[in-house]
């Protein structure tokens, strides 16, 4: 029998954690990536009844390569890389027993549904922590497990639009742009493995399990810091006349700063002024008679004429290579970046290079997904294996680590067990 | 206090921070489970002690509401590095720590003798963790969290349907949260790992990965199908233009209509509340709604296979734009979500901090500030631990425990 475990030439951080996963979509299942990334043994239990599709990313586009099908969706598979799967059906009782074993012999329960799922499969913690004393559980929805909109459902934009991260990302006198993609659904799983991460350690210290109820929309609630002490202290609501303006800078004060097209079509830069040093340099490289002009020297002057400061620099921008003025400007010492195209940053920025990845999927093949934006010395992260097929561990997990033998595991496949 | 004895998570761990923009999220995350974080200022304090908006709107270094909400719970010293007694001092610091977090300029550490590679064989079982542009043997361009945003990715997918308007930077300075957010797991991994190997590490963080690790689907897009995503208003950016889910309601406000109904039970739902609305002759989608009873699901393949299923799919939307054009947001988002579907009303951040449901869960968490003498609402916890709960006290006044630094002059 092949044992799925990763061959990796160095320690991992988290060998020897065992991590029983319900996670799904990216704000659950990307939490127990980082997991899985750093050395824990990840085993996903998905429901044979609907072929794992609770997690609406299995089978569904962009996918990996020509594959089509449940076990080709590129999304899923990125974000169930290094991980096992297995299949239970929870609606039978064998299946139930099945995994109060593997709840016995896991150190952490994660999951994501939406609030009261745990409860109604009979898993809800207290039932854990019967199984397991010191079992550290993890759940993970919109709103929370408690209060008034504890029943209520959410997804990234939800979050993102409850929180304040929608309202807070525009232009004046347009809707909220907001943000164009699940940006809270991959920090609610930073969020997430953070306090699998934390609850783990306090166990590692004390012996001491517990739950951790993550609402993502409170997590998202803090990513406004101080624009809510802005509130909360000075009475200064953020919904006000020429507010919000994202592409300025609030805090601290910038201008100017933002986002200018450039030569081509669809084509910007990004400038930062931070302060009057560096508005000497970049009048430098701007180097036309209104850039000298004494007027715009200090930072006060520049922000309480910011629409004017903007069209002078908008008019600038406009003929220029984006890829060459960017490079002039930092080369002055003004922060300054290209808006990066998808395919730009990922074929030919060399500086990230080493976050893109090849892994195998044991169906579809080598496929390219997101490794993580860190390096440890000496447990780093290591990713080889794809997202597992429907089952793929079935017998590994129920074999090796669960004691039955193969007929056994064949029965309960018939059967619909498993 | 030993860990047992502890009702925090991160108990008897000591945190040196190295006061910056960049990595302070670090360290609050940090200190809010209970780990002693203390934050190393320059001589003259943090540059975002000087930050707006300030308290009351009076500049001074201890209102700063950036320094507030970024070093809750946070002790703070103040040492000079550049100078061989600060050196010194920051040494003896660091002999007491367990994790070391930084964001300063590439090589300036180096050069004063207080790096990693200087210090990691006196210090074995030190965890430091550096946060740079895009990693420690890397350059370190000027940047700030609109170019890392810019050139990491998230500002491509943010914005109009218009593309004529400049794509977006999301607000709150996310570029440096994002790169917290990996340096925190990391650095937990590390101490899980020290616990049973008594070694400590380097963590190399890069701010540019972590932004483009954080883009969703114009990664994935391009990873798995060289595809480019649009920039759409209020939603995802595809690679091909989807429908609208943003939506303005009776008062004014937006909304987010998430997925449309899709179901028998939702539409049989959505058809009710017209009914209780009293609004059934006013509805022109009506009468088509009703047909909805006929589908367990509406689906892609039944979009493309029945005709019919798209007019009631189209009613669905177009009952709940009726809808909109009636009510408030927030009452929409209630009978919405109290009838089974997500949506979501869009707050301001403070107006999120005082929907009932938040504060009934305890996420407003009152600070107490002693020399104000006031007690002020900031946003809490993040998760829920239920044994070793988050928690929060004011941030530091510069120098506030300058105890904590051995005098080394002697």
């Amino acid at each position: 029998m092949t044992v799925p475990v990763e061959e990796t030439i160095e320690p991992q951080g988290l060998n020897g954690i065992r991590i029983c996963d319900f996670t799904g979509q990216l704000a659950g299942a990307g939490a127990t990536k980082i997991l899985a990334a750093f050395g824990a043994e990840v085993i996903r239990v998905e429901d044979p009844t609907n072929k794992g599709k609770w997690d609406i990313l299995r089978g569904i586009p962009p996918w990996v390569a020509d594959a089509r099908g449940l076990e080709a969706g590129g999304a899923f598979n990125n974000h169930n890389a290094g991980k096992l799967g297995i299949t239970l059906n929870l609606r039978d009782d064998r299946a139930k027993e099945l995994l109060r074993e593997l709840v016995s012999i896991s150190d952490a329960v994660t999951e994501n549904f939406a609030a009261g799922v745990m409860d109604r499969l009979g898993f809800g913690y207290d039932e854990l922590r019967e199984i397991r004393e010191d079992i550290v559980y993890v759940s993970n929805n919109g709103f929370g497990s408690t209060g008034p909109y504890s029943s209520f459902k959410s997804w990234g934009p939800i979050a993102q639009a409850v929180s304040g991260l929608t309202f807070t990302s525009g232009l004046p006198e347009q809707p909220p742009a907001g943000w164009g993609y699940s940006f809270m659904d991959h920090t609610g799983a930073y969020y997430m493995a953070t306090a699998v991460l934390m609850a783990l350690l306090h166990r590692r210290r004390t012996g001491e399990g517990q739950w951790v109820d993550l609402a993502c929309i409170e997590a998202a609630g803090t990513l406004h810091g101080t624009a809510t002490l802005d509130a909360t202290v000075n009475g200064r609501a953020m919904r006000r006349s020429g507010m919000p303006n994202s592409n300025r800078s609030q805090s601290p004060r910038m201008a100017p700063h933002g986002i200018w097209a450039t030569q081509g079509e669809n084509q910007w830069i990004a400038i930062a002024v931070r302060d009057d040093s560096d508005w000497r340099l970049f009048a430098e490289v701007v180097n036309e008679p209104w850039s000298q002009e004494h007027r715009w020297q200090f930072a006060v002057d520049r922000l309480s004429a910011e629409d004017e400061l903007e069209q002078l620099v908008a008019a600038w921008a406009a003929p220029q290579d984006r890829h060459a003025l960017a490079q002039r400007l930092i080369d002055a010492g003004v922060p300054a970046a290209p808006v990066l195209r998808p395919g730009e940053r990922i074929d030919s920025d060399e500086r990230t290079s080493d976050l893109w990845i090849t892994v195998d999927h044991s169906e579809v093949g080598p496929s390219r997904v997101e490794g993580l934006p860190v390096r440890l010395s000496e447990t780093n992260w290591s990713l080889s294996r794809g997202a597992a097929c429907l089952g793929e561990h079935n017998s590994y997990v129920f074999g090796q680590l669960l004691g039955l033998d193969e007929q056994e595991i064949n029965e309960l496949a018939e059967e619909g067990v498993i | 206090m030993t860990p047992k004895d502890s009702k925090a998570a991160l108990t008897g761990y000591r945190v040196i921070e190295l006061a910056s923009e960049r990595c302070a999220l670090a360290g609050k995350l940090l200190a809010d489970m209970g780990a002693e974080v203390i934050v190393v200022e320059p001589p003259g304090g943090c540059e975002t002690r000087a930050w707006e908006p300030f308290a009351d709107d009076v500049p001074g270094l201890e209102n700063s509401l950036h320094w507030w909400h970024y070093n809750t719970s946070k002790k703070s010293v103040m040492v000079d590095i550049e100078t061989e007694v600060g050196a010194q001092q920051f040494r003896s610091l660091l002999a007491t720590a367990d994790v070391v977090i930084e964001a300063e300029p590439l090589g300036r550490l180096d050069a004063l003798g207080l790096d990693w590679n200087q210090l990691r064989e006196d210090e074995s079982q030190l965890i430091w963790t550096s946060i740079s542009h895009h990693g420690r043997d890397g350059a370190d361009p000027p940047a700030t969290d609109l170019t890392l945003l810019a050139e990491g990715g998230p500002v491509w997918s943010c914005g109009y349907d218009d593309q004529q308007l400049p794509p977006v930077r999301g607000g709150g300075n996310q570029a440096f949260h994002t790169a917290c957010h990996y340096a925190v797991p990391a650095i937990l991994v590390a101490l899980m790992w020290r616990e049973t190997s008594s070694r400590g590490q380097l963590i190399d963080v890069s701010m540019l990965g972590a932004a483009n690790a954080t883009t969703e689907f114009a990664t994935l897009w391009w990873l798995n199908a060289e595809q480019e995503v649009q920039r759409q208003t209020g939603r995802h950016a595809h690679v091909r233009p989807t429908e609208w889910t943003q939506i303005r309601c009776a008062d004014g406000r937006w909304f987010n209509t998430g997925m449309p109904p899709r179901n028998k039970r939702e539409f049989a739902a959505l058809r009710t509340w017209i009914e209780e609305l009293g609004l059934v002759e006013e509805c022109s989608s009506y009468e088509i709604l009703k047909l909805g009873d006929q589908y367990e699901r509406i689906g892609v393949f039944e979009l493309d296979a029945d005709p019919l299923a798209g007019e009631v799919f189209q009613a669905g939307r177009d009952v709940i734009e009726f809808l909109a054009q009636r009510l408030p947001a927030y009452e929409l988002f209630l009978g919405l979500q109290e009838r089974g579907m997500a949506c979501g009303i869009v707050y301001s951040p403070d107006e999120m901090i005082e929907d009932p449901h938040f504060v009934e869960r305890g996420f407003p968490v009152d600070v107490f500030y002693e020399d104000r003498n006031s007690t002020y609402t900031h946003p809490g916890a993040p998760y829920r631990f239920q044994r070793t709960p988050w928690m929060a006290t004011r941030a530091p006044h510069l120098g506030e425990h300058q105890v904590l630094i051995e005098d080394v002059s002697e």
